[in-house]
């Protein structure tokens, strides 16, 4: 359904995206994974016509953004990452709007628009004006502009971002429903978000494609090891030969701690090790002031990605 | 041609649902009242004094012409008070839009750049038609208690309405440049300035540049219509001048998509 071929767009001198292609299949819940400034938004403003790439190209719905942009267009519902609407008019007026500019005939604009907002969930607020609305309202107003005319494609750049967890969890919900009668790419930068709502999920940082995956199986990749942090009182000799005692550990790094007499580590292992790292500690009689698990951060996790992939 | 009037519509709900637009008329309103009450009671002053002096002497009274001594520069008047209020017309017709980041909503549907650019300027030009509806009441009056002509009334909100036209377009285009409107206010504002004044320019100039520098000035063109003077002349440099700025504004906005 969406072909992206070797995207590169440059803003001046600075490179937002390199060589990146990935496909979409019909029906497909792909997501677009990334930390900020990775070149999300800018692959979907290119897929949506709304810039074009200093070279490469994509296929949507097998037209191509050069050619056809307005066949391209057409087949498109596109969330912005800032829903693009009218503050002074009310919901029904600028969907009316929308609907209007976006090809619809007159005799299903009204159905068109109904729909949209049934499934957007609007009814209640459709007579509102969008000034007045809440962020979550506001977005899915924005969500409802891009269901107008029920298109095949739909592009919804960070929909979930600056919302509550309630309206968290309904527009991802929402999404779900949507996969299947739509093809559907989210961008995202965060994790558990494309395994709750993705299919398959393309992994970009800085711009580059690091990794294309199911869900499923880059949480693998990702779990694979574990990081723990732990801060002790006691002989630092002790204190390694504990740790390097309760299983495969990958790397051990000190660090500072919180006064002079303790000793921080930080410790990657295969697998979660606080239980034997506890009793291990205890029984050799030195001082425990802090065990924990550290999850990876997004950036780290793209770090790691982006070595492993390089390695391999 | 249906997706134009879509913008246009679209365009109009903006203006009239912001007190702005309100502001902006009842100013405009206002002065031009004013303007027209005092050259409508030195006209009436002059021609009382006239009617006792003519008594007196018994000499035959002055024609007093209400054409061309209070009609001719109430419309001179109209088209300052447009130069200094338009620009608050035409300010947010593109900026807002950039500023908001609708922009992104406009050029990812299936939209071209005319059909936005048209809208837009229609739709300015309507605004532009509303605001002067109210200052044909004062001519009713005119109408009612004397008797003017008729046609120079027409041939002058013609010439306005013309006038407006390539002031819409010329800011229109200064809007599309700046996602701030304040800045679009004073740039539309600057070159409306800039094409009034050009025609003094050309009295300090040799004779060659001084004919372009006449040409170019956008009041010049003005004056056969406030007298009562249709010329297919200046109708064309008027539809002229708006094409010009309602391409600069087409070109203006497709160069966007390849910057931002
Ligand atoms: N209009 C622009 N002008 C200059 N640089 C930009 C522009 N838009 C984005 N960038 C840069 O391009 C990179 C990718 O941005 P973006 O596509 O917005 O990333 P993301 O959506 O993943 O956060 C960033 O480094 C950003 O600073
Ligand atoms: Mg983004």
């Amino acid at each position: 359904m969406i072909e992206v071929k070797n995207l590169t767009r440059y803003y001046g001198e600075k490179r937002a995206l390199h060589d990146v292609s990935f496909d979409v299949q019909k029906g497909e819940v792909l997501g677009l994974l990334g930390p900020n400034a990775a070149g999300k938004t800018t692959t979907m403003r290119i897929l949506t016509c709304f810039m074009t790439p200093t070279s490469g190209t994509a296929r949507v719905a097998g037209y191509d953004i050069w050619d056809q942009p307005m066949e391209v267009k057409n087949r498109i519902g596109y969330l912005p990452e800032n829903p693009p609407l009218y503050s002074d008019l009310r919901v029904m007026e600028y969907l009316d709007f929308v609907a209007k500019i976006n090809n619809i005939p007159k005799n299903k604009r009204q159905a068109s628009i109904d729909n949209a907002i049934e499934k957007s969930g609007l009814g209640d607020v459709r007579n509102q004006v969008i000034g007045s609305l809440s962020k979550g309202f506001r977005q899915r107003a924005g969500l409802a502009q891009a269901l107008l005319g029920d298109p095949e494609i739909l592009i919804l750049d960070e929909p979930t971002v600056g919302l509550d967890p309630r309206q968290i969890i309904e527009i991802r919900e929402l999404i779900k429903k949507l996969g299947g009668d739509h093809t559907i790419i989210l961008s995202t930068h965060i994790l558990p978000e494309v395994e709750m709502t993705c299919g398959r999920v393309v992994i970009i940082n800085e711009g580059e494609v690091v990794a294309e995956d199911t869900p499923g199986n880059l949480t693998k990749r990702l779990t694979g090891s574990e990081r723990t942090i732990v801060e002790v009182e006691g002989k630092e000799e002790d204190a390694r030969a504990a740790i390097q005692s309760v299983g495969e550990v990958l790397s051990v790094t000190k660090q500072k701690a919180s006064t002079d007499n303790h000793l921080k580590f930080v410790i990657e292992t295969q697998t979660d090790v606080r239980r034997d790292l506890a009793k291990t500690l205890v029984e050799k009689g030195m001082g425990l002031y802090e065990l924990r698990a550290e999850a990876y951060s997004l950036e780290e996790i793209f770090l790691h990605l982006t070595t492993k992939e390089e390695a391999a | 041609m249906k997706k134009t009037f879509a913008v246009y519509q679209k365009e109009l709900k903006h203006f009239f649902y912001s007190p702005i637009a309100y502001i902006v008329i009842a100013a405009f309103v206002i002065i031009a009242g004013i303007f027209f009450y005092l050259y409508l009671s030195s006209f009436v002053e002059a021609a009382f004094m006239d009617m006792i002096r003519s008594q007196q002497y018994r000499t035959p009274p002055q024609k007093f012409n209400v054409n061309l001594q209070l009609i001719r520069p109430f419309f001179w008047n109209l088209a300052l008070i447009s130069l200094f209020v338009l620009p608050l017309v035409t300010m947010r017709l593109f900026s807002e839009e950039k500023k908001s980041g609708t922009v992104e909503l406009l050029y990812t549907r299936p939209l071209s750049s005319v059909h936005i650019v048209l809208g837009k300027f229609f739709a300015g030009v309507t605004f532009y038609l509303v605001m002067l509806i109210p200052t044909m009441i004062f001519m009713l009056l005119l109408f009612i208690y004397g008797n003017p002509e008729f046609w120079p009334v027409v041939s002058g909100y013609l010439g306005l309405l013309l006038l407006g036209s390539a002031f819409i377009a010329g800011g229109l285009f200064i809007s599309t440049l700046t996602e701030n409107q304040i800045i679009a206010a004073i740039g539309g504002f600057g070159l409306s300035l800039v094409l009034w004044i050009i025609g003094w320019a050309a009295n300090f100039s040799g004779p060659g540049m001084a004919g372009i520098l006449n040409y170019l000035s956008i009041i010049n063109h003005f004056e056969d219509f406030a007298q009562g003077v249709i010329d297919t002349k200046h109708v064309f440099y008027y539809l002229l001048f708006s094409a010009f700025g309602v391409y600069l504004s087409l070109k203006s906005i497709e160069s966007i998509k390849w910057k931002s």
